[in-house]
């Protein structure tokens, strides 16, 4: 099961290393790791997108609650909430595939960011399955390189 | 006036009412160690920083109180990483202090400089890198809060020499107040309910106890409620001491070198209830077979415990003392005298602890002997492995922080260093670090420490000539090749002994342990008895390597 935890953890020094390493020293995976400071420049929000059954989901979500420097552990499984991913992809173009290029950005309502004779860099966001549909897309272009941000999510409504 | 760094921090141990310090000085400590010159607390210059490190953990141990312990950067640092990761595996609390290279130099690989917070970090309950004087007050404040409250563990501070250096006024804050630490201390009052009537309901059940009792002082109500719903109580390691073992309802220790009794009971149970212990894996046996028949209610305070080996069907998470007085109050008084109490008995009548009781000397009758001759009542240290496990068989322990033992990461050469710390917790006690030849060589510098600071601990080597837990396992499982377990060239413990300024005492002969531990007993220093016992002696009952519970090897008799 593919889970999405949002963490609330303290903006210092080594946290990060703390939350890898729980991971790395208990054998749990993650899928993508986000991490960036929130309304409160004293707090970073991790989005962590991990997979496992229930009992190890348990488990992650309880190893670091056990972190000092976590404040807040959130499993968005049952919550309603947006995800959002970043992805810029080179994409080779030569005078006859730009047309057909432009069209699927525009399809896909991505963002033609920076223009080379032989390739063109595409922004887009959008959720982890429409980024890969657009990538897959691309890909018969040739895509010269690709850096995605790794998933961040919010909880909708008020709360 | 302005303070600097150094003097910070002694005033903060002396605010925490730090009896002791422990540890071993080098380049970048240099100005805490002379800041500590004129402080009022007592300082133990160890011979190895892994000596400074068990002996604050012993101390610990001892009292319930955080030990203490102060070193340099780099290698002092790393030489702490095995004390430090044996605190954590037995939620002991501790303090480490390391000094660092300045902030200006860290990351350039500096002379001694080691990235300690970075290799500590899966060792320590928390780590911190002082990089401001104005930090260092309240770092330390809510070091000692982090280290003995919740689950506790040791927590490391790194001190860079600059920060030693740089001054500050001090103020030290009243409380630790971590908007990210929150241990939660009382039990859900649902749960407490719902596990009392479970327990009304049980007709096999089983208190299961472990070190969490002891650390949380609920050693009474474990006494309270056993009695009052006649629960059989069995015990881990580190719940050794934590219910009497000559008690009507005590069975013992159970796991891998569990007694029978207690073994049989976990598996024909119908509810455990687990107080302050883990089911970690010496424990359960082969975990798929573990207790079949048995429902769970467990208490911990620590959450990650709960369903982690072990399916739970009542969690309450909160200290141990807090949730026993309550449950205490909800379960109902029965009488003894049921199928279950009766069967228990035969168990324990038909398969008690034994072993071959002939004229030879062997390391169980040593044991017993400790037992006797101290009334029950010394504080036991002991090393790890066979020595380890005989003294949990064969002293009958009345009273928790008695046993004092590597649970967790089972780090031979602890028992000696964490006797002296227990030793100087308990000054009026008699403190027998039971060892093995094997063992009480990986820290045997601290004699120095022992004899120079008069600290007149027993050392009782259980003397085989082996490692001798490895090679039972060689015995058992691999044919009897004894590889890399024969100790050829051990020294004479007996002029060891003496050439450190301690005394020796051999015993070759069964008749002789007795008078040897009275005159050990007598001396006031430290003393080592070198006892020769049978070289091939095994500890049993054994439950072998993925084998449930109930398939224990038993010994000759």
């Amino acid at each position: 099961m593919r889970h999405t935890i949002s963490v609330l953890v303290e903006n210092k020094a080594g946290v990060l290393a703390r939350i890898a390493n729980l991971f790395s020293a208990r054998g749990y995976n993650i899928d993508s790791l986000a991490v960036g400071e929130t309304e409160d420049q004293s707090i970073s929000r991790m989005t962590i997108i991990a997979r496992g059954d229930e009992r190890i989901v348990e488990q992650i979500e309880k190893q670091l609650n056990k972190l000092v420097d976590v404040i807040k552990v959130s499993d968005f499984i049952q919550t309603e909430h947006l995800e959002r991913d970043l992805v810029l992809v080179k994409v080779s173009t030569d005078k006859s595939t730009r047309s057909e290029i432009l069209q699927i950005v525009d399809i896909f309502r991505a963002k033609i960011v920076d223009v080379a004779p032989t390739s063109v860099i595409i922004e887009m966001t959008g959720t982890e399955e429409k980024i890969n549909a657009f990538v897959e897309i691309v890909r018969p272009f040739g895509v010269k390189e690709m850096v995605r941000t790794g998933i961040v999510a919010m909880a909708r409504g008020s709360k | 006036m302005k303070k600097t760094g150094a003097q910070i921090l002694m005033e903060c141990l002396a605010k925490e009412k730090v009896e002791v310090v422990f540890g071993l000085p080098g380049g970048q400590i240099l100005f805490t160690f002379d800041a500590m010159y004129h402080a009022p607390f007592k300082f133990i210059l160890t011979r190895h920083e892994q000596g400074a490190a068990h002996m604050a953990d012993g101390y610990a141990r001892a009292t319930g109180k955080p030990g203490v312990c102060i070193v340099t950067s780099g290698p002092g640092a790393t030489n702490l990483v095995t004390g430090l990761a044996t605190a954590y595996m037995d939620s002991i609390p501790m303090i480490a202090i390391t000094g660092q290279v300045a902030t200006s130099l860290i990351g350039n690989d500096a002379f001694q400089e080691a990235d300690i917070t970075g290799i500590t970090r899966p060792v320590t309950k928390h780590n911190f890198l002082v990089k401001d004087v104005r930090d260092l007050a309240r770092t330390v404040k809510e070091a000692f809060y982090i280290a003995t409250s919740g689950r506790p563990g040791p927590v490391l501070i790194d001190f860079p020499s600059d920060v030693q250096k740089a001054e500050t006024e001090f103020v030290y804050p009243t409380q630790a107040d971590i908007r990210s630490y929150r241990p939660t201390v009382k039990g859900h009052p649902g749960q407490i309910k719902k596990a009392a009537d479970m327990i009304n309901k049980a007709e096999k059940p089983v208190l299961y106890i472990g070190g969490g009792v002891i650390i949380s002082d609920a050693h009474t109500q474990i006494l309270q409620l056993a009695e009052k719903a006649q629960l059989p109580v069995i015990w881990t390691l580190m719940g050794i001491g934590a219910f009497p073992t000559k008690h009507d309802l005590a069975l013992g220790m159970v796991g891998m070198h569990g007694t029978y009794s207690a073994n049989h009971a976990t598996q024909k149970s119908d509810l455990i209830i687990a107080v302050g212990a883990r089911f970690d894996d010496r424990v359960t046996g082969r975990v798929d077979k573990f207790a079949p028949g048995a429902k769970v209610i467990h208490i911990d305070i620590d959450p990650t415990s709960i369903s982690k080996n072990v399916n739970v069907d009542i969690p309450i998470v909160g200290d141990a003392r807090e949730i026993l007085d309550e449950l205490v109050k909800h379960v109902a008084k029965k009488t003894k005298l049921t199928v279950w109490h009766k069967q228990i008995e035969t168990w324990k009548k038909d398969f008690p602890l034994t072993y071959k009781k002939d004229n030879q000397l062997r390391p169980q009758y040593v044991i017993e002997q400790i037992d006797e001759v101290t009334k029950g009542k010394a504080i036991i240290t002991t090393e790890v492995g066979q020595n380890q496990m005989w003294s949990t068989q064969f002293f009958r322990y009345q009273r928790p922080r008695q046993f004092i033992s590597s649970g967790g990461l089972g780090t031979m050469g602890f028992g000696f260093p964490a006797a002296i710390g227990a030793k100087l917790a308990c000054p009026d006690a008699i403190v027998f670090d039971i060892a093995g030849d094997g063992s009480i060589q990986m820290n045997i510098q601290e004699l120095a420490t022992a004899v120079h600071n008069k600290i007149p601990v027993k050392i009782a080597i259980l003397n085989n000539g082996y490692l001798g837990m490895v090679r039972q396992w060689q015995q058992l499982f691999y044919g009897k090749r004894y590889s890399g377990t024969v100790l050829d060239g051990n020294p004479d413990f007996v002029k060891l002994a003496e050439s450190y300024g301690a005394v020796g005492i051999r015993v070759t002969k069964k008749s002789e342990v007795k008078a040897a531990l009275l005159k050990a007993i007598k001396i006031d220093k430290p003393v080592i008895l070198d006892f020769r016992v049978v070289p091939e002696e095994n500890v049993f009952p054994f439950v072998p390597p993925g084998a449930a519970l109930e398939e224990l090897l038993q010994g000759v008799a």
